[in-house]
Parts: C-alpha cells; structure tokens; sequence
C-alpha cells in the first residue's frame, strides 16, 4: 500500500500544475507581505484565497486526476491487491500533493517571515490546518464524482457546481433565509448552517481567531460564544470528521461494486 | 486450472455474457477470439475481478476467486490499454510491481529481449507506443507466473519486436505455462495456439483445437474458418455450438 502511495505521490508531485499551484500560493503571500508587513493583514488575505481555492483546486485536481489513473487503476486491479488498498493508496497521492503544496505555499513564506514569533501564530496554525482539511474533503468528493460518471465533461461540470454551490450559493441562500425568517430566533439556524457547509466553518474558526470578530456585532458574540463552549467545538470537530468520513465511506462502497 | 460455470454479465441493458461456460486445463497457447462486443474482454475482466459479474460461478486452482484478490499473485496480466502514470518512469513502474508482488522477477531478460534499457529512465509521456507497450509486457512477464493472460499483445510492437515476444511465450510454454491471448491478428493466433476458444453474442461458439476447428470448417486457414463463421452467423443468427471435450 505505501509503494503504491509514494509513486502515486510521485506522479502529482511531478506534475507542471501543481508547481504552479504552489508558486501561486508562494508569490502571493510574499507579495501580501512585501505590500502590507503585517502578519495578521497577510492571514486574513490569505483565507480569503485560500478558502476558495483549496476547494476548487482539489475537486478540480481531483477529477482529472482520476481520470488520468483510471487505466492505472485497471492494472493495480489485476494485481493481488484488495479495490481499497488501491483507491486509498491512489487518493493518498493526490492528497498528501494537495496539502504538500499549501504547507510549502503558505506555509514556508509566513514562517520565514516570522510568523511563530507573533499572536498570530494560532490563526497561521488554523488557516493550514483547514487548507489542508479542505483539500482533503473536497479532492475526495472529487474521486467520488469522478468515480461515479465515467463521461470527463460530466465529472467535472459536476465538480465546478459542487464548488460554485459550497463557495458561492451556499451562503446566497443562507443570507436570503435570515432575511426572510429575521423576524424569528436565528442563532441556531445559523450556527446549523455554518457547520453544515465546511468552508463557511473553515472560515468563521479563522475569522473569530482575528481582532476583526469584534466588528461582527450579536452574530460575533453569538459564535463567540458557540466556540468557546466543549460541545460546540466539539460539534464542528464531529462535522470536519464526518465530512470526511462520509465520503470515504463512500469510495468504499462505490470502489467494491465499479465495474472497471 | 480455470473454470467458468454459467457467467452473466450485463451493462445496463447490453447483455455480455451469456452464461459463458469454459474449461481451460493444463498448460499452453490459448487463443481467446471473437468479434468486436463477443465478450472476450468482459470474460477476463470478470476473472481478474475488475468487473463484477452478475451470476456465475469463476474457479481458479479448485477455489471460487469472486471478491478475492490474492489468487493474481499466480497471475500476469497484459491490459489491452497500455496508459501508464506519465510523470512515472519504466524503472519506477517495475520497481512498484515488484514491491506489489512477491516472488523471484526476471526484469532483465525482458529489458534485454526488447533493447528497452536507454528508454527505462524516461518518463512514460516521453516513450513511443511501441516502448511503452514493451514496458507494459515487461510488468506483465517479469513475475515467473504460472498463469499468463494477454489482451492485445502485439498492438504497436515492430515485427522484430513481434518475432521475439513470440519466441518468449513458446519458451513459457514449454516451461509448462498457461497462456491466454486475446487478438483479433489471426496469423498471430495461428503461428501461437494450441487451442482457440472462440465467443460469439456473449457465449462461447467454439472451444478445441486449432486443427478441429479447421476441420470443422473446412478450411485451410484461420482467418477463412473466422470469416466463415461470422458469414454464415449473419444469414442464420441462430448458431450450433461446438465444444471439444
């Protein structure tokens, strides 16, 4: 399992997109810093990008890469090899590279610049810590996809939807609800709505790290609150896991019964 | 060594497999042939577990092999689709199978039978078809395994290439090897096979020797017995089955 895991590893780490998607990250933070020489104004950019690149990355990453190892799959298939060692093993690969590429992207630039020296150091730790478990939630999902529709058009058209409705529609359609229901008790609404969607909780854990929470007036002390308290971080440690495991789950099933 | 009993297998409303029932005892070249969509490759693909079929029975060595895996450790398998990881090299893909199966590997009589050393540290994306099925036939032989199935061996090898790869496979047969070969090459079939094992709409039409199937045919070669077959299936789409004991 771990052979297959290293070379799986080796085929990303090789590849002209994913040097590219770290020199991204690379020449933005240096260039935020170089601009604004604050840490804190440099994290709060990059969660921003970050919160909406790690997922469109992973699902997007995700489903051409499986594509592109469908054959490969096919003959690790005919090897004595059980369907999950090999999907894990591929997975693996692909999300060690996607995390890899955060950690060196963002990661190295704000430690050079001195970032464990700082306040900030907690708000640095969260916003890898969730880049990462973005990229891991939603390269998986992208397997799943890919690994459900075999027509490539239709894998990744469904990908970039998932990605426009967790990004972008997601929080449309929750503001539209406060607004119409303003007039009733929301709190839990909202809290419900944050933990069910992972980058709004990827966010919010930052943004209430961040002196700016305290511009964010009731929905400020709200979480706050919620945070503070074990079964709230609690419930959103239960949501980034099932988030995880759900889709794994999942890939387990579809991998015993696809026919490849 | 192989038997399938009453295999079905459908892919939503195209019916495959047909309650294929085959035999394959003992050691040797046989030649698994059929027209496009007879079944051939979905009968493999059933036996090395990548498709689930939907009844049936698949023994190998006297045990039942579906949902198992260990049992391909016997087996050495050449994909009719030779799409490896293109960042990867030849060496690195040999270097994997061999950490994935164990048992002695012969690498080097490949690698040396097929010139492929210069091209071994190159990237996948970086080789010519026809290297990259060389490495592709390299993986699947380099296992000394006693059951050999190959899809398609000799798409993009030069003939030179063809003329020694042939001469291998009668050396593993001689060492008392089973191998399976899909192709739609006749001569191929011909110059190799012992036995032909012919599927037509998803079960098998023929199975026995090369000589008996010329015989019934009557005809001198192969590829006229093939067409004949075929011809005569499409005046009269209900056929009689022949099956050699």
């Amino acid at each position: 399992m771990k052979d297959i895991l290293r070379y799986s590893f080796y085929e990303m780490v090789r590849s002209r997109w994913v040097y590219i998607y770290t020199a991204f990250y690379l020449i933005t933070t240096i260039s935020l810093w170089l601009l604004s020489n604050d840490n804190s104004k440099v994290l709060i950019s990059m969660t921003n990008i970050t919160l909406g690149l790690t997922p469109l990355i992973g699902l997007l990453f995700g489903t051409t890469y499986y594509y592109n190892s469908r054959e490969f799959i096919q003959m690790l298939m005919s090897q004595p090899l059980s369907r999950w060692n090999i999907f894990i093993s591929v997975y693996g690969g692909l999300a060690i590279t996607l995390c890899a590429s955060v950690l060196v992207g963002v990661g190295l630039p704000m430690l050079f610049f001195g970032v464990l020296q700082t306040e900030t150091l907690s708000i640095f730790l969260i916003l890898l810590t969730m880049a990462c478990t973005l990229s891991i939630i939603f390269s998986l999902i992208a397997f799943l996809v890919a690994m459900r529709y075999d027509d490539k058009v239709r894998g990744l058209s469904i990908s970039i939807l998932i990605w426009l409705t967790f990004a972008i529609l997601y929080d449309g359609v929750v503001l539209l609800l406060l607004l119409v229901f303003k007039d009733y008790p929301l709190d839990q609404l909202t809290i419900g709505a944050i933990v069910l969607n992972p980058i709004d909780m990827a966010r919010i854990l930052i943004i209430m790290k961040l002196d700016i929470s305290a511009m964010m007036g009731y929905t400020g002390a709200v979480l706050s609150t919620f945070l503070g308290k074990t079964w709230g971080t609690g419930l959103i440690i239960l949501s980034i896991l099932t988030w995880m495991l759900l889709p794994l789950l999942s890939l387990r099933r579809l991998g015993n019964h696809k026919d490849f | 060594m192989i038997a399938i009993k009453n295999l079905h297998k459908s892919f939503k409303k195209n019916h495959v497999l047909k309650g294929i029932d085959v035999e394959i005892r003992g050691q040797g070249i046989l030649a698994l042939l059929g027209p496009n969509g007879s079944g051939k490759t979905t009968m493999l693909k059933c036996f090395l577990g990548m498709v689930i079929p939907d009844s049936g029975e698949i023994l190998f060595q006297g045990n039942n092999i579906i949902g198992q895996y260990v049992y391909r450790q016997s087996v050495g398998y050449l994909p009719q689709i030779a799409k490896f990881p293109e960042n990867l090299t030849g060496r690195e893909l040999i270097e994997l199978m061999k950490s994935i199966k164990s048992g002695e590997t012969r690498e080097d009589a490949l690698i040396d039978l097929f010139d492929l050393s210069s091209e071994l540290d190159k990237k996948m994306s970086n080789l010519s078809g026809g290297n990259r099925q060389k490495v592709n036939i390299t993986l699947a032989l380099m296992h000394d395994s006693p059951l050999i199935i190959l899809d398609e061996p000799s798409a993009g090898l030069d003939p030179l290439s063809i003329k020694k790869f042939k001469d291998f496979l009668r050396l593993e047969k001689e060492r008392g090897k089973t191998i399976i070969v899909t192709t739609h090459i006749m001569s191929l079939a011909e110059d190799l096979a012992d036995d032909i094992l012919f599927l037509l709409d998803g079960q098998v039409y023929f199975q026995g020797s090369l000589s008996r199937l010329l015989e019934l045919q009557m005809e001198e070669s192969l590829e006229n017995a093939i067409a004949q077959i075929l011809d005569s299936k499409k005046k009269s789409p209900s056929h009689e089955r022949y099956i050699e004991v």
